[in-house]
């Protein structure tokens, strides 16, 4: 059998839209989220290369609703990369959930006859286990299994602000499952990944011509709308349909602007050992753990970068500039003798000499096991802003020898002196 | 010639400094503080210096032995067993500054904390003409009300009155803290804790027996680091004005810089303005500081940038290291590479490996 004979596979990116991800602001002002670069790529790009790994892999379709124009020129470059898989991008008339944008969108998820496909939430980042998970649906134990669902230990505290999963541990068949419950049930929690046999579009119609019947959609709601984690996974547990594949891999949310750092480690590390190629080796230039630096940027050979920074195209850094855990993006200008630790600069962005501006990780505890993130909110219950990771919006001009410290930049600012803790409009 | 330094006590204020060396030892502008006072007595012609000092210690009653003999002069310690106040000691020293009952000859009384150019053979000039009891330098401020002010005759320069902390301005002249007075006066103090301030010089004043002087450019009372750092802009004005070949030059030095000719400074370096570098300092490549004084033997390192901060002896500053807002690092402190520091106070010996994000003592 040729190649193209066979059904294959096929997935799909939930991206969501512009007016979604607030808390990634000021980040997601200038560029879409899906498209933040962490370590060099557009975050989407590292499940698009994951997904185009996977064999039997034919089409990968992104759905959301951010205007075509500001997708096409990733799409195009995506089809360029990865010549092996289509990508798409499908413009949502408007957000129809996550479920509603897979309904309404069948038949291009359809067309060809997959065999099956993975649907992966764009704002995470993760060691993706897709091989695994699609040997582990096709090879279930569990008769007609329509969904594999990804999930990963998390601490009990935490797994409340997830989709928590219970499993058969023998048979693996999915249990239960409930949305950011109130009470502990499991640690075992939703990542945002799954395998869907086509089947699942008889229980979204199912579910959408009930919907409709019943006129049950609040106000606020298009009639369309549908939910994965509302409409079909409690249905799975209902039908016994539903199956859990666990990992260990590294996994986690980006929810805030401060988690890019952390992704941008973690995408790194896993580059040190899948595409060594991509990292930074200067032979002049100092540099400390992995480091992504674009070719068309300029390091002066006394900068010393490192370790977990990612250096954007036409960045030029100054002489004897140090920059730690730290993502710089495009055309940003740094001066002599600064140092930038712990902060996210924006587009186009000038920094002068010895300037500091660093910030405070938000790292996920150390000392426990399986601890996630913590997605602190932006004020403390005292109404201080919680100290985190120092992001500068676009073309913000830092002046030289002020420090800038745990506080948010808005773009477009002239910055005139030192700032600590503060969110400058 | 005799004069009489109001030393005191362990000079608490400047710590972590003072824990490494007495106050008087503790160098202002490259030289001990004390130094500074009994060098301008001498040129004055003052031959006897006597420290009143509330304690012992070794290094400061050696120290000051070597400089007696360098200067050719006699310096001696009064040594007080309970805190004698800021007229007491002049009891104390009693026979020191009036030999026998015919000794008619002045004598000065200094706070020891006071840096400014000090105008000892003026104050002479002025006791001999006005010929009463006692003279005090007074120097302008510009907020009055946080002091004592003094209140004067302006031409006799006759002292009327004192007011403490005057609510409503009635004068911007404070007592500079350098005196000179003619052995009579010694009959109004005892041997007992007493302020010259506000016990002795109202009843002098109220006599007629009190004139002062104004004093003529820059005063400072250097007993606390942010204060320190502020004299230290003003003493390195002066010279400017006056000696403007002390100052270093060059294409990487910014405003009036004083450094020790055996200190090292690397390349790329931007330092002033206001900064003083001790001897044997070394700062490597890319360095920027203003407003800091660097002590005997520190290091700092590449990159970093420091702010109106006081760096004790052999300290040692790691590379991109921030450091502002009076910071103070006491002797042979070492900043690891990176840090902020805001405003902290290291005591001596200390190894710091974390930011100091507020000001604040680090023990």
């Amino acid at each position: 059998m040729s190649p193209s004979a066979c059904p294959g596979l096929k997935a799909v990116i939930l991206i969501a839209g512009p007016m979604k991800g607030t808390r990634f602001r000021p980040l997601s002002l200038d560029v879409p989220k899906p498209l933040f670069p962490v370590a060099g790529l557009p975050l989407i790009q590292h499940h698009i290369e994951a997904l185009s790994q996977v064999d039997q892999m034919r089409e990968i379709l992104i759905l959301g609703f951010y205007p075509n124009h500001e997708m096409n020129d990733f799409v195009q470059d995506m089809n360029h990369q990865y010549k092996a898989v289509t990508v798409k991008y499908l413009q949502e008339y408007t957000a129809l959930g996550t479920a509603g944008g897979i309904y309404h969108f069948r038949d291009r998820i359809m067309s060809g006859n997959p065999e099956a496909f993975f649907v992966l939430n764009g704002d995470i980042c993760a060691d993706f286990p897709l091989h695994e998970m699609i040997a582990f649906h096709q090879a279930s134990a569990l008769p007609d299994v329509m969904t594999t669902i990804l999930a990963t230990e998390a601490t009990k505290p935490q797994s409340l602000n997830y989709g928590c999963v219970v499993e058969d541990k023998h048979t693996h068949q999915m249990l239960h499952y409930v949305e950011k419950p109130n009470s502990y049930i499991s640690s075992q929690i939703n990542c945002g990944v799954y395998v869907f046999s086509p089947e699942i579009f008889q229980v979204l119609a199912d579910k959408y011509q009930q919907r409709q019947r019943r006129s049950e959609t609040p106000d606020t709601e298009e009639p369309e709308s549908m939910w994965i984690e509302r409409d079909i996974l409690s249905h799975m547990v209902t039908i016994g349909r539903g199956q859990v594949f666990s990992t260990t891999n590294w996994w986690s949310q980006i929810k805030t602007a401060g988690s890019v750092i952390y992704a941008n480690r973690h995408y790194l590390k896993l580059f040190a050992q899948s595409h060594p190629e991509r990292l930074y080796r200067a032979t002049d230039t100092q540099t400390i753990g992995n480091v992504f630096v674009h070719p068309s940027a300029s390091i002066h050979p006394t900068a010393v970068m490192g370790p977990n920074v990612s250096i954007g195209p036409n960045v030029i850094i100054g002489k004897g500039t140090r920059i730690s855990e730290s993502i710089i993006l495009a055309d940003t200008s740094i001066g002599d003798h600064s140092l930038i630790k712990h902060a996210v600069l924006g587009m186009s962005t000038r920094v002068g000499h010895w300037t500091r501006i660093e910030g405070t990780p938000n790292d996920p505890n150390p000392n426990k096991a399986f601890a996630k993130m913590d997605n602190l909110p932006l004020f403390s219950q005292e109404g201080k802003l919680n100290p985190s990771v120092t992001v500068i919006g676009c073309n913000v001009v830092v002046p030289s020898e002020v420090i800038v410290l745990n506080s948010i930049v808005l773009p477009h600012k002239q910055i005139r002196h030192s700032f600590k803790n503060e969110i400058i409009l | 010639m005799k004069a009489l330094i109001l030393v005191g006590g362990y000079g608490t204020r400047l710590r972590p400094l003072t824990l490494s060396r007495p106050k008087p030892l503790v160098e202002f502008a490259n030289k001990p503080m004390l130094l500074h006072q009994i060098e301008a007595l001498v040129e004055a012609g003052t031959t006897h210096v006597v420290l009143a000092v509330s304690y012992h210690a070794d290094a400061l009653e050696s120290e000051m032995a070597q400089e007696a003999q360098r200067l050719g002069i006699t310096i001696t310690f009064s040594h007080e067993t309970e805190p004698l106040g800021t007229a007491g000691p002049l009891a104390l020293a009693r026979d020191v500054l009036q030999q026998d009952e015919d000794d008619q000859e002045p004598f000065f009384v200094l706070n020891s904390d006071v840096i400014c150019d000090f105008p000892f053979q003026a104050m002479l000039d002025f006791h001999r003409n006005h010929g009463k009891e006692g003279t005090i330098v007074v120097t302008r401020v510009d907020e009055p009300s946080k002091y004592g002010v003094v209140i004067y005759h302006p031409e006799s320069g006759q002292i009327d009155k004192f007011v403490e902390k005057p609510q409503e301005f009635v004068s911007n002249k404070i007592n500079a803290g350098l005196y000179m007075f003619s052995p009579k006066m010694l009959s109004r103090i005892q041997l007992r804790p007493t302020s010259i301030e506000k016990e002795v010089f109202p009843v002098m004043a109220s006599e007629g027996q009190l004139h002062c002087m104004e004093l003529d450019g820059f005063w400072m009372d250097v007993g606390q680091p942010k204060d320190y750092l502020t004299g230290m802009c003003m003493y390195l004005k002066s010279i400017k004005d006056k000696h403007p070949q002390q100052l270093q030059t060059g294409p990487h030095i910014v405003g009036n810089v004083l450094i020790d000719p055996s200190a090292k400074i690397g390349t790329h370096c931007r330092i002033g303005p206001n900064v003083i570098i001790g001897p044997n300092v070394v700062i490597e490549d890319g360095v920027c500081m203003k407003r800091t004084t660097l002590m005997k033997g520190s290091r700092i390192q590449s990159h970093t940038w420091l702010d109106s901060c006081i760096v004790g002896w052999r300290c040692q500053v790691g590379r991109w290291v921030r450091m502002e807002n009076v910071s103070v690092l006491g002797e042979d402190v070492i900043v690891k590479d990176e840090l902020y520091v805001n405003g902290g106070k290291v005591l001596p010996h200390k190894s710091i490996g974390v930011s100091v994000m507020e000001p604040q003592i680090i023990m």
